[in-house]
């Protein structure tokens, strides 16, 4: 009776499951030498069949996401630039859309997350265990309400309580260039941009909130017991532990907020990109899309197809960005 | 190592308290918790006043009144328990404001949609009927009273029902055998680390770009005027949801206690049979209820569909022929384009009404999903 050869029994990656006995995996193939018993039945090989074939579709779906928007989009990249909107070729057409975009996205990362932060630390620290998972539910619902509902309620009911305060803004801050013509509509890419933030907000806690509990107990106790309050433990064990997890939080919700649709395309009045942000104007590359998709046809429709496929670039950008901080933060985490 | 400029969490492991950068030490004296509560009640006396006495906006009013508690609580746990309780204290009342803030929005928003919403969603009417015909004059004899509010939303919420099942039907098989790959047979190997980040990628994808995606996908097939349909809103909203359905099922497939795999593998079943009829059951709570919170995330999109699906006014119930309607496109298109721009109110309560059903739809499938994780989590521990 010989022990199956390389079948290590305690000491492998916990992470990868059940060592198989009766079986190998399908994409290691006993090369080197012949196993005993590893029959393969055919139930086996059709269901790792099915498996393997549903991983790499998905490898499909993007690399096609990819190849499709480019294929339908590439006339706008080649046409003469007088034929584009504006008359000023493909990127005088996009570089308007993607500033305005990015403005939009970034006003709303810079509101959203200080208090996200706070809601993560309420639900990980001040809250009671149990009030914090209705909380956490409670915050899990801001993130199911769909954005087309967002929204109507930001055109029809938020955007008019700004109307005051862009003309206060207007009035006092106005040799600031962010702060000219106040809108009298409350339809503007601050108020856009404020809506987006509380669409991001759920992610950015959720995020921030895992990572705040896995704060290690005993560097919350060692800084209570060297007399630490509460507010300086938490600045010294847990926001020093959670600071990679909440920037990769942050990146998450922006990426979030530059793919938003509907919330912008309801409730921006749209027009050419200015730095003003309380009067109408600027436009983002969703919003774009949307306005303008349903009557598109020919070259317009490469264009917009076209911009869709920057947004993918930039979002991806964003993401990719968000994994890689997210993945390092496990590398110098050191205490779990 | 260690040098000043080091970030703080380096320090902790071996520093003392005043060590850390950023903290001095100072004495702290013992304070009542009752100084906030009365300063609490004193911001809600001035609230109170600037709101209705001197008519300030409610937003202003509130703001003041709470900078000024802030600001009173800090100076008094300051002078009572020294510099360090002010600062606690004020975190303390800052992260409860956090909070606060959160929450009225949502508030706000779910008051707006359902006394908007309301009146009309309920109506059997707007259940059964479309808007085929339908046009400004039937409004205006609404508002006039002389007829009861024209058309429905019965197409729409078959085709939010048709669409999203048809892209659960791709999603949840694609989703699922991808989660046992990497679970069950890819074991951290070069292809399944290459699929998890092609998943994570995926997530990112902006809603209108997976619609824009199907919809040149469909144009490629059939051309740019037969290209928008049913079944390309479904492949749009999949590539939605398939991330979500793996990274659920794969959690899920994970916390499958490997001696139970083991003990059905020991008794010489073969793997395919110990998946389906051990690993499967055993996650079987966890997995519905993954693809419930899956099929939530997506049945309230709008850009996807609108993209790749178009509008309709009429039943279309075949998803391979012409634009169809869904709830969410139903309700951006009436509340954009109300059919008798001077008498919006009749298209504004169709649109908070079908707002109304999408949101209960999507509170109802997150509970749903926590029932099922609850009622038929596996009964062994």
């Amino acid at each position: 009776m010989t022990a199956p050869p390389d079948e290590p029994r305690g000491d492998h990656d916990p992470t990868a499951t059940s060592g198989s006995v009766a079986t190998r995996p399908p994409d290691s193939p006993g090369t080197t030498r012949p196993k005993a018993r590893a029959t393969r039945r055919p139930g086996d090989v059709v269901f790792s069949g099915l498996s393997l074939a549903s991983g790499l579709i998905i490898l499909l779906i993007l690399v096609l996401v990819a190849v499709f928007l480019i294929q339908q989009g590439w006339p706008a990249f080649t046409a003469d630039s007088e034929e584009i909107s504006g008359g000023e070729g493909f990127f005088g057409y996009i570089w308007p859309l993607v500033a305005g975009t990015v403005v939009a996205s970034i006003i709303a990362m810079v509101v959203a997350t200080p208090i996200a932060v706070g809601i993560a630390l309420f639900v990980s620290h001040y809250a009671p265990r149990r009030i914090g998972v209705v909380i956490g539910f409670v915050v899990d619902l801001l993130a199911a309400v769909p954005s087309v509902v967002f929204g109507m309620w930001g055109l029809q009911t938020f955007a008019p309580q700004f109307v005051p305060l862009f003309g206060w803004l207007e009035d006092t801050l106005s040799f600031l260039p962010f702060f000219e013509d106040g809108s009298a509509t409350g339809r503007t890419l601050m108020t856009a941009s404020l809506v987006l933030a509380v669409m991001i907000l759920p992610i950015i806690t959720s995020v921030s909130r895992e990572v705040f509990l896995q704060t290690p107990r005993l560097h919350e106790e060692a800084a209570l017991a060297l007399g630490a309050t509460k507010w300086e433990m938490i600045r010294t064990a847990v926001i020093p532990f959670g600071t990679p997890g909440v920037i990769g939080g942050v990146m998450l919700g922006l990426g979030r907020a530059l793919g938003e649709t509907m919330a912008v395309t309801l409730i921006l009045s749209p027009g050419a990109f200015t730095w003003n942000i309380i009067g109408s104007g600027n436009n983002t590359i969703p919003a774009e899309i949307a306005l303008n998709f349903p009557e598109a046809s020919g070259l317009r429709l490469a264009e917009l197809i076209a911009a869709g496929l920057v947004l993918f670039v930039i979002t991806l950008i964003v993401n990719l960005f968000a994994r890689w901080i997210v993945a390092k933060r496990s590398e110098f985490s050191g205490a779990n | 190592m260690t040098t000043p400029t080091q970030s703080p969490d380096h320090d902790i492991h071996h520093a003392r308290l005043d060590d850390v950068q950023g903290i001095e030490p100072s004495p702290v004296r013992p304070t009542s918790s009752r100084a906030q509560w009365l300063a609490g009640v004193g911001a809600i006396v001035l609230f109170a006043v600037l709101w209705q006495v001197l008519d300030l906006h409610l937003a202003l009013a509130v703001s003041i009144s709470y900078l000024l508690f802030l600001a009173a609580v800090y100076l008094v746990y300051r002078s009572a328990g020294g510099r360090r309780v002010g600062l606690d204290i004020i975190v303390r009342w800052l992260v409860y404001g956090a909070f606060t803030l959160a929450i009225l929005p949502l508030i706000s928003l779910l008051w707006t949609v359902i006394s908007e919403g309301l009146p009309v969603a309920f109506s059997p009417s707007f259940w059964t009927e479309d808007m085929t015909g339908i046009t400004g004059l039937d409004d205006q004899a609404y508002m006039e009273g002389t007829a009861s509010l024209a058309g429905g939303a019965g197409h729409a919420i078959v085709g939010t029902l048709m669409i999203t099942g048809a892209a659960t039907l791709i999603s949840v098989p694609i989703g699922m055998f991808t989660a046992i790959y990497l679970v069950e047979y890819g074991r951290n190997n070069r292809l399944s680390r290459g699929i998890r980040f092609m998943v994570d990628v995926m997530t990112g994808i902006p809603s209108i770009v997976a619609g824009l995606f199907a919809f040149a996908l469909f144009v490629q097939i059939l051309g740019p005027r037969d290209a928008k349909m049913g079944v390309a809103g479904a492949i749009a909203l999949s590539v939605l949801m398939i991330p979500t359905v793996v990274r659920n099922s794969e959690e899920m497939l994970r916390i499958v206690p490997n001696e139970l795999r083991e003990a059905s593998l020991a008794l010489g079943v073969p793997k395919w049979r110990t998946i389906a009829k051990v690993v499967l059951p055993t996650a079987a709570s966890g997995l519905a209820s993954g693809i419930t919170l899956a099929i939530a995330r997506v049945i309230g999109e709008t850009a996807p569909l609108l993209v790749a699906v178009g509008f309709a006014r009429n039943w279309n119930l075949d998803m391979m022929t012409g634009p169809m309607n869904s709830l969410a496109v139903y309700t951006y298109d009436i509340f954009t384009k109300p059919l008798n721009p001077a008498i919006i109110d009749p298209s504004r309560e169709r649109a908070w009404a079908a707002a109304l059903l999408l949101v209960l739809i999507v509170v109802g499938l997150n509970l749903l999903a926590r029932l099922i994780a609850k009622l038929f989590a596996p009964k062994s521990r």
